[in-house]
């Protein structure tokens, strides 16, 4: 049964033409039809997708193509695609179709890669739950009663159904790894700047990226592989080499120096969580890695800075959304400045309202100094920590969430108490860092717990080899949710 | 902190969001408790530390001055709400 393989055992499958693009994309287009009680996808095409299967199949056939993938990812619908609705979880975008295609999408067709279907997600990217989405919350495949996490929700409850073999996400502060945490999969941050942001709805665009949510950090290396390079078209893209991260994958962790905060291991967290990492760091060890004590004083404040900057940031870039151009317009209105006022407030939900209210405020006239600018120097104060700490060690490892997923509708009349979920995810993204989160083990209830590995800039490779070594060992990221085996 | 009502139509304003009366009493409790919560960066010490903007400490680079997009103006309003040959359809805005 193809959803019970990876998305590299999928890709040697085709190689060796044990099963075609074909059978995999029906296959996992019926599972999505069956499935639809988690909505995790918000527009699927299935002719649209099958023609691509069929295509990549005649080409390898034909044309003896044999690099081409013919592999279906699902999408966050965030990325723009000409062929399907882009609504970044929003009513404001509900009818919105892209004039033209995202990098991410560019690479990944150009690979052979192909997309599914787009995934349901937090509207614009802001919760951490998946609650905040127009088109309703997303269902935890371990648990129906519990948030797949988000904001990349539907992109984690795909792949933990598995309705789709991997998917991509973004991450702006946790949406990628505390998703993954919450689904029992290995979630990828790159570096800022590593994956191009052209197409991309932003959100914040100093911390927005890009990523693979996936079954194993092998998985991730490919679609990393692929999506990762330089792109004139997003000016904040780095124009340097790309490793070659599949075959730095068995580097092992032979002395490798795992840094491990005291901050994150805060007696305040799930004592579920922290004895499975402690376990988890304790399998680090055996494997060769060494473990040493390191400190991150200021990240604790890494959650409020971020709700300055993200917000401010946030506020700016949505206020393109004005039902001009594109978009929804509201169907009654007396003069422009109430045709704007009305569209954003009938096309914005709540949480999105709030951080537009928030960044506007943090910017206005008597403010900027005591909050925007403080918070940028809180920012470099976190990220100066990180510098420092890893001089004394390669990679730095802790929880990625203070608790398992948590219950729906928990936090939704709490905004404060839903960003705090983002305590360690938030200051990697202040920062510019690569990180991920990998499954490293269940808690009492059967939920999944996840183990964030974070790496200096640019060494998405010494991550993704560190959490491969892991997962030769143990099978945490190999569970199937019982109802979906 | 606190935002009050007013403080919030002001912003709302500013933002070009409509708020009704009610929204803005839950808006300023909520937006009340987000600055709560950000103020925790009062307690570090940020004297004489440069602002961070970017995780990237370099500058934009430049491109060369030459046309290389192609004119999308029918695929671009194909999408917008209301267009009249080429132009975007707004309120009237000057009498």
């Amino acid at each position: 049964m193809p959803h019970r393989q990876s998305l590299s055992a999928l890709n040697r499958m085709l190689a060796t033409g044990g099963i075609s693009s074909t059978e995999i994309t029906t296959h996992f287009l019926d599972r999505i039809e069956k499935n639809q009680q988690l909505n995790a996808f918000v527009s699927v095409d299935r002719e649209q997708t099958l023609a691509r299967a069929q295509q990549a199949d005649h080409s390898r056939r034909n044309e003896r193509n044999l690099n081409l993938k013919g592999l279906p990812v699902a999408l966050k619908d965030i990325f723009c695609t000409q062929d399907l609705l882009t609504s970044c979880g929003s009513r404001i975008l509900s009818n919105f179709v892209s004039p033209y295609d995202a990098t991410v999408v560019e690479r990944l067709d150009k690979d052979g890669f192909f997309v599914l279907g787009k995934t349901n997600m937090d509207e614009f990217a802001m919760g951490s739950s998946n609650e905040s989405s127009y088109f309703g919350p997303v269902l935890n495949p371990w648990n129906t009663a519990r948030v797949p996490g988000g904001s990349s929700g539907g992109s984690a409850a795909a792949v933990s159904a598995r309705l789709a073999p991997a998917a991509i996400g973004t991450d702006t502060g946790g949406s990628i790894r505390q998703p993954a945490a919450f689904c029992g999969l290995t979630g990828l941050k790159p570096s800022y700047g590593r994956i191009s942001r052209y197409g991309m709805v932003a959100y914040a665009s100093s911390l927005d990226q890009a990523g693979p949510i996936t079954q194993s950090a092998e998985d991730a290396a490919l679609l990393l592989q692929t999506m990762a390079g330089f792109d004139s078209r997003d000016s904040t893209s780095l124009d340097t080499a790309v490793p070659d991260y599949l075959s730095a994958l068995n580097t092992g962790l032979e002395n490798v120096r795992l840094g491990i905060p005291k901050e994150f291991l805060d007696p305040s967290i799930d004592p579920e969580v922290l004895s499975t990492i402690e376990t988890a760091l304790q399998e680090f060890e055996k494997l060769g890695a060494k473990l040493v004590d390191i400190e991150l004083p200021n990240s604790g404040a890494g959650i409020a800075a971020y709700y300055v900057i993200a917000p401010a940031e946030a506020s700016s870039n949505l206020s393109k959304f004005d039902g001009v151009r594109y978009g929804h317009r509201a169907s009654e209105f007396s003069d422009l400045l109430d045709m704007y006022e009305k569209s954003r407030a009938e096309g914005f939900g709540d949480e999105v309202k709030r951080r537009i209210l928030i960044g506007s405020y943090a910017l206005s006239a008597g403010y900027y100094d005591a909050y925007y600018l403080k918070a940028q120097k809180v920012r470099r104060i976190i990220a100066n920590d990180f510098s420092q700490a890893f001089k004394q060690c390669d990679l730095i490892a802790g929880p990625t969430t203070p608790s398992t997923a948590f219950p729906l509708g928990k936090n939704l009349d709490d905004p404060v108490s839903m960003y705090l979920n983002d305590v360690f995810t938030v200051p990697v993204n202040l920062a510019g860092l690569p990180a991920i989160s990998l499954p490293a083990g269940f808690d009492q209830s059967g939920l999944p717990i996840g183990l964030q590995l974070i790496g200096p800039y640019l060494k998405e490779a010494n991550i993704l080899s560190a959490a491969h070594a892991y997962q030769k060992v143990t099978d945490w990221h190999q569970r199937i949710p019982g109802d979906y085996e | 902190m606190s935002i009050s009502k007013s403080d919030v139509e002001r912003v709302a304003r500013l933002a070009r969001i409509g708020i009704e009366p009610h929204e803005a009493e839950r808006y300023s409790i909520d937006l009340s408790n987000i600055l709560t919560l950000v103020e925790q960066m009062n307690k570090i010490d940020t004297e004489g530390i440069q602002p961070m903007a970017h995780p990237q400490d370099i500058t934009l680079r430049l491109r060369d001055d030459e046309v290389k997009e192609v004119n999308k103006r029918d695929k671009f309003q194909a999408i917008a709400p209301a267009v009249n040959q080429g132009l975007y359809l707004v309120p009237k805005v000057i009498d």
